[in-house]
């Protein structure tokens, strides 16, 4: 078990190391931040110390190592737009797309699994149809148009809701949180429900297929020969098999969803991660763009190795395979 | 020949039959060829060429749909904030949409067939990288990667077209990987690989058409996904300018006046993008369904 540990390990630095040089190399290639930046008006001299002052007139390998260096003392440079840490600008947005995330996720999972349940419980039935239609719709439609479907509704022409920002921010526990006033759910609400629809395709998905083949097993068949209630054989038998798929689904699908809420940040102007990337993408904002793209790789990296190591743990076929 | 050639006939009568077993999915795929009719025949069917700037007239702009333009013709969705006619504008971006989701999903099924053969028939070492590579890029969400490799390359049909296959090309070489390691351990490839057939003939004819039909299956779903997942980079700003209009960045443009009652600028691109969307997604379920029963339970 060791051994396939370290050795996961060993790869996971690999590919770390790989994808750091690879979006470096990149992101350091496309145009010339210094046009960017710079006023064309500006003097030559103001240019050439701009220049020497992000490090821009070094060759490339150079700048990489001055990088690296930087990344393993914990300092990711400086933005070039917003002139501070980008570390601090990470950080100081992280909190809103977590929020985000969070309540997306809350109500992706409340609503789907039971959805699923049902939808593999009576797969026959007209409404089990109606939701696995709703499924598709979740999984196919593109995010950013249903955020623009739902802004059009429910802000535009109903008025109820707020179209986009993050509202009211209190601290909460240590964190800046819109969700302990109404006014902040109600900027919340929208977007979250934006970032659930698709996460919710895919638990109603999950958890029919799961629902569908439990129902076959002889297990179901000698709980219900027991006498026990429909709703004790789904509630206490079944549902307690398809439970371990669902939770490691949902575990996966946080860093995902991390990422889709790109999409969705910038059609609901919700100041997190997400639209900093983009803001930092359409600005050749290189810093950002670099620490952020490192960053998940790590995230994405980390989620694998630790998948890598419970699925070993859980069945010895893994493991064995690992170490030949 | 010939009993080959009835065996093939029968063979796609008989899908079809199961096929049609769903008149969703049949109305479907009547709506995606017609679509593709009218993106395709769009410079014969739309009323005006929108990428000309000399037929945009500014004081067209924002006509609401159903006015009469300058043009002298019923601008049946209405006009953009530069007078160009949307109902054109939507199929030359449909246009552009296809053919993005089209090559995109052709050239990624041809890298991922490639990847995952190569994996599955010659294993070891180089079958392990490959397909650590593979899961890797799984893992990670599409949108991100293609995201990405825009702000890499630059905006531009090329550019697009080559972020989505990067970001897409995985899941064919899964598909691939996984149908052909079954496929491998079977007598027939057996019996090939001791005649003195060159891997390539093993490899493309008797290989290759065994695991064809799941790959259908992703097929369908991945030119959806690259329809869409173009649209999403358009709208974001990083996919085609609006002088080259796709459909996300028509909605794109129509976001701006999402807050004013012009909402046909975007509502038409978009229902436009959905239904295609939809429509090929409702077709692979059912290919699904149809090639692969017990999923379809």
């Amino acid at each position: 078990m060791i051994a396939f540990i370290l050795q996961r390990l060993m790869q996971s630095v690999l590919v770390v190391f790989a994808m750091s040089v690879i979006v470096f190399v990149g992101v350091y290639a496309i145009g010339n931040p210094i046009d960017v930046l710079i006023d064309p008006g500006a003097t030559q001299s103001i240019r050439d110390a701009l220049i020497e002052r992000y490090g821009l007139d070094q060759p490339l390998w150079r700048q990489y190592f001055t990088f690296v260096t930087n990344v393993a003392q914990g300092d990711l440079g400086r933005s070039m737009v917003y002139n501070v840490p980008v570390t601090s600008l990470i950080f100081s947005r992280l909190p809103a797309t977590l929020e985000l995330v969070f309540v997306a996720m809350f109500l992706a999972t409340a609503l789907g699994v039971p959805l699923g349940i049902w939808a593999g419980y009576k797969p026959d039935s007209f409404s089990s149809k109606a939701i696995m239609a709703l499924s598709i719709l979740g999984f196919s439609v593109p995010t950013f148009w249903i955020g623009m479907l739902l802004i059009m509704g429910f802000a535009v022409n109903l008025g109820w809701l707020p179209s986009g920002g993050r509202g009211l921010v209190a601290e909460f526990l240590g964190f800046r949180t819109s969700l302990t006033s109404a006014e902040g759910w109600s900027h919340v609400l929208l977007p979250a429900i934006n970032l659930s629809l698709f996460k919710m395709g895919l638990m109603i998905r999950l958890t029919r297929a799961g629902m569908v083949e439990a129902m076959r097993a002889d297990y179901v068949k000698f709980a219900r020969a027991q006498g026990l209630s429909e709703r004790e054989v789904v509630f206490g038998h079944v549902l307690r098999n398809i439970s371990i798929p669902i939770v490691t689904v949902f575990g996966l699908e946080l860093g995902s969803t991390l990422a889709f809420a790109v999409v969705t940040e910038s059609v609901f102007n919700w100041p997190g991660v997400g639209k900093l990337i983009i803001d930092s993408i359409l600005q050749l904002d290189r810093p950002v763009m670099v620490s952020y793209l490192v960053m998940v790789v790590i995230l994405f990296v980390l989620i694998n190795l630790v998948v890598d190591i419970v699925y070993a743990r859980l069945d010895p076929r893994v493991r064995l395979k690992g170490e030949e | 020949m010939a009993v080959a050639e009835t065996t093939r006939r029968q063979r796609l009568s008989e899908f079809w039959s199961d096929f049609a077993q769903s008149r969703v999915a049949v109305v479907a795929l009547a709506v995606i060829l017609v679509l593709l009719f009218l993106a395709f025949a769009c410079e014969w069917v739309a009323p005006q060429d929108p990428y000309d700037l000399r037929n945009l007239d500014w004081l067209d702009a924002f006509l609401p749909p159903g006015t009469v333009g300058s043009g002298g013709y019923v601008h049946v969705l209405g006009t953009d904030n530069v007078g160009r006619d949307m109902l054109s504008a939507v199929l030359y971006g449909l246009r552009t949409s296809f053919i993005i989701g089209l090559s995109a999903g052709a050239l990624a099924l041809t890298a991922g067939i490639a990847v995952g053969l190569t994996a599955a028939y010659f294993g070891g070492r180089l079958e392990a990288v490959l397909m650590r590579v593979v899961d890797l890029q799984l893992s990670m969400p599409a949108i991100l990667m293609a995201l990405v490799l825009v702000a890499l390359l630059g905006s531009g049909v090329g550019q697009i077209v080559l972020a989505l296959v990067v970001a897409q090309y995985a899941y064919f070489a899964r598909t691939t990987h996984g149908a052909a390691t079954v496929e491998r351990r079977k007598d027939y490839i057996e019996a090939a690989r001791s005649t003195p057939l060159p891997t390539y003939r093993v490899l493309f004819r008797h290989l290759l058409p065994n695991v064809m039909p799941p790959l259908i299956v992703v097929a369908t779903v991945q030119v959806a996904a690259a329809i869409a997942l173009e649209a999403t980079l358009s709208f974001l700003g990083v996919g085609l300018p609006l002088t080259e209009p796709s459909l996300g960045s028509l909605i794109s443009n129509g976001f701006r006046y999402i807050h004013t009652d012009r909402t046909w600028l975007s509502l038409y691109p978009g229902f436009a993008l959905m239904i295609t969307v939809v429509a090929i997604n409702l077709v692979g379920d059912q290919v699904r369904t149809v090639l692969d029963p017990r999923q379809g339970l």
